[in-house]
């Protein structure tokens, strides 16, 4: 198995609430990070595609489509935003693992349009240096 | 005893472009943009073996060994050198870090005692890795 991994990063804003939840369950599970006003962080963004390698151009896929699909449907749209607000946490808590299997789904169909063969095997999102959170197939 | 990974890394510098010798000037330019001009990047490059420890002195492998090879396969071949002019992988693909990658599974497979090496990883740069698990080319 050959894939590639590219690194990316975006600053967004979030708050860890259920809004089915009172503000003391809130308060109780995710702590400070259910601060009201908000909170945030520089999110860095590992994306991992695998594929046969294009003997004309020794890649799996382009560099600059793979860089252009993330910027469009990730790093565009979440990145200084206020992720609550947006569509992909609408009924789910846009917690960093959320964060990871809304990103997964957002652009596995589209890396697959890129090459035939071309497919994203995994998402690995670093919240702070201290916490990352993987979805796919692990190494 | 149970299988253990073991991991050892290797930085090397070289320069090259990306520029396939079977494309015309133009085709290269429109397939690779800045790529196609002449540049460099520090390599920094995994190398994980799986094994199972020996008995009596508890190693995969002695690192000094791993560390020969890996001067021997990689570090004469590339360190400082230039891919495209240097080295004789190249004539017919572009030295994209999936290539280089896939060269240098090759002649590490070669020379490790069989069924050792699991797996590389290559960062081009802190941002771009190609990672190769299992039998090499299979992909």
């Amino acid at each position: 198995m050959i894939a590639l991994t590219r690194r990316y990063r975006f600053p967004a804003a979030h708050v860890l609430r259920h809004p089915g939840l009172s503000d003391a369950d809130n308060a109780r599970i995710y702590g400070k990070c259910a601060n009201p006003a908000g909170h945030g962080h520089d999110y860095g963004l590992e994306i991992t595609v695998t594929g046969e390698v294009d003997p004309a151009s020794g890649q799996i896929v382009p560099r600059d489509r793979l860089d252009a699909l993330v910027a469009e449907r990730v790093l565009d749209r979440f990145g200084h935003s206020l992720l609550n607000e947006d569509p992909a946490f609408a009924e789910r808590v846009p917690t960093a693992e959320n964060i990871a299997l809304a990103t997964f789904a957002e652009l596995a169909p589209a890396i697959a349009a890129v090459r035939p063969g071309a497919r994203l095997v995994r998402v690995r999102l670093e919240e702070t240096r201290k916490n990352s959170f993987e979805t796919g197939e692990a190494r | 005893m149970p299988n253990v990974r073991l991991t050892r890394a290797v930085e090397f510098s070289t320069s090259l472009r990306y520029w396939n010798p079977e494309l015309s000037e133009a085709a290269n330019r429109e397939a690779f943009g800045r790529k196609a001009a002449p540049h460099g990047h520090n390599y920094r490059l995994e190398v994980t073996l799986c094994g199972e420890p020996d008995r009596l002195t508890g190693m995969v492998i002695d690192l000094k060994d791993l560390q020969d090879v890996i001067d021997r396969e990689v570090m004469i071949r590339f360190d400082h050198r230039d891919l495209n002019r240097d080295t004789p992988y190249f004539d017919k693909e572009p030295p994209t870090p999936e290539n280089l990658a896939r060269v240098i599974d090759r002649v590490l497979r070669a020379a490790l005692p069989s069924g050792l090496l699991y797996g590389i990883r290559l960062f081009e740069d802190a941002d771009t890795f190609v990672e190769l698990i299992g039998p090499g080319d299979a992909a």
